[in-house]
């Protein structure tokens, strides 16, 4: 009975509206939290969803070609002039775009959102592998670690910082973008803010919107723990590089 | 591929350009907005990120700032701008419908690459350099114009050159909350299934992005080709800024 009561509290009293009714419209609202919470929830797990998958096919891309292109000099500029060119082309036109290979799918944003963190990602790597010390790439090759060896033990894990820098830019990015997938109405969060224009509701558009820059700086601090976690000879190491600038 | 070839009609057929709503009305709206931002943003943004670099404080604003700015969507803003009592969905001249909500969600867009950049450019003129100004009896002012900023001038175009580029990028996203420029095109076309249309807006809009993005570029290298060596321009003083 109780569960009855609680749940007819809220919309019940009608001499005192609710603050996300039409007449009161308010921009914070808890009790709109509340009562669409189900919703609320489904349309974060899909930001996220959308992101991570988008984040990490970004990742999965951006390897090989870093790769490729530190292996054929010839390519990289080809590859780096297509990145950019890529970054220019606003997110609402290359959605469109896409929808003739894969419909109106989630798949169309993943793919869209991938390209753009692939345009960061790639940048990061080749950066983050050229900032490996020559000395250092030497004496490993003198101590007979072989090429494979060579990346993983000791290029990838240098590397790293200028790599977690990159991967904190296309994940913020990622997480602001997904929004425009509501073009194709699989924007997660993007959905809500939608809606919440087109029907003026303020407190769905605000809960959306605060909820997208919570889920940003949330992934970035994550990302930079795992970075610290990772790496923790660059903590020892800042300190003597800041008192050898500072002398 | 129906939508391919229905895309290319679109974009072929005259009525889609002309007339009331057409493409090229949306297009110089677009071109009009986009301009009109930056502006407001270089008048803004440049003398205060350029003041702090001179001065050097406010680093950690000026270089977080793109961060933030990075995390808030544009749609959620222009979204909270347009749901607003003002400025709302009100019409502004040639700028359309919500012509100011989007004009003030493009200039703030704009700020973050300027101010960031324009505050490491003038932070990352050598210190030895900045010294010798010094030593050389300059005042603050003097050092300002004819030292920190022909050195910076470069950063500080690519910072401007990024910013038309997001600016443009941003503007189409106006019409997912039914505001003006070209982007209207392409939403039309989703919400009405004509998938053909969405197509060929998106089509124009990443075109005239690629064009903005190449000719910036050419005007960056002609500005910094002018000062190629800016040491030596600083030297002789053939080449007064200000």
């Amino acid at each position: 009975m109780r569960v009855t009561v609680l749940a007819a509290a809220a919309p019940a009293p009608a001499a005192e509206p609710s603050c996300y009714s039409r007449l009161t419209n308010e921009w914070f609202c808890l009790d709109y939290v509340r009562d669409r919470r189900e919703e609320i929830l489904d349309a974060t797990s899909q930001h996220l969803l959308i992101t991570v998958l988008a984040v990490a096919l970004g990742v999965a891309l951006a390897v090989p070609l870093a790769l490729l292109a530190r292996r054929l000099p010839r390519l990289e500029s080809s590859v780096l002039g297509l990145s950019t060119g890529l970054y220019t082309v606003p997110s609402i036109a290359l959605f469109p775009l896409l929808v003739p290979f894969t419909g109106l799918t989630m798949t169309t944003v993943v793919i869209g959102l991938a390209l753009y963190a692939l345009t960061v990602l790639v940048r990061a790597f080749l950066e983050g592998l050229r900032s490996v010390p020559d000395d250092v790439r030497e004496s490993a090759r003198g101590l007979g670690y072989g090429a494979g060896r060579l990346l993983l033990r000791v290029e990838m894990p240098l590397a790293l910082p200028v790599v977690m820098a990159g991967l904190r830019v296309a994940t913020v990015s990622t997480v602001a973008l997904t929004t425009v997938g509501s073009l194709v109405s699989y924007g997660g969060l993007g959905n809500l803010i939608r809606d919440g224009v087109t029907t003026n509701f303020r407190a769905e558009l605000l809960t959306a919107a605060v909820l997208c820059v919570v889920i940003a700086f949330v992934l970035d601090a994550l990302i930079v723990l795992a970075e610290r976690l990772l790496t923790p000879w660059t903590r020892a190491g800042r300190t003597t590089r800041t008192g050898r600038a500072a002398a | 591929m129906r939508v391919l070839q229905d895309a290319w009609d679109f974009l072929l057929a005259a009525g889609s350009w002309t007339g009331e709503g057409g493409m090229l009305e949306l297009l110089v709206q677009q071109l009009l907005l986009t301009f009109t931002a930056l502006l407001l943003a270089l008048v803004v943004g440049l003398p205060v990120a350029l003041g702090l670099g001179h001065l050097g404080r406010g680093g950690f604003l000026a270089v977080n700032i793109s961060n933030v700015g990075r995390a808030v969507p544009t749609f959620a803003l222009l979204a909270v701008l347009v749901t607003l009592g003002w400025p709302g969905t009100d019409s502004f001249g040639p700028y359309g419908r919500a012509g100011v909500a989007t004009l003030l969600a493009l200039t703030l867009f704009a700020l973050p690459p300027i101010i960031t950049n324009g505050y490491v450019a003038v932070r990352e003129v050598p210190a030895d350099v900045r010294e010798a100004a010094d030593g050389m009896g300059m005042t603050g002012a003097q050092r300002f114009w004819r030292v920190e900023l022909p050195l910076a001038l470069p950063l500080v175009a690519s910072g401007v050159r990024l910013a038309l580029v997001q600016v443009w990028a941003t503007a189409t996203i106006a019409a997912l909350v039914a505001g003006p420029g070209l982007g209207r095109v392409i939403t039309d076309g989703f919400y009405r299934s004509q998938y053909g249309q969405g197509i060929a807006g998106a089509v124009v809009v990443a075109v005239v992005a690629l064009l903005l993005e190449l000719l910036a570029a050419g005007a960056q290298r002609l500005a910094t080709r002018e000062r190629r060596d800016p040491l030596a321009t600083v030297s002789t003083g053939l080449h007064p800024v200000g």
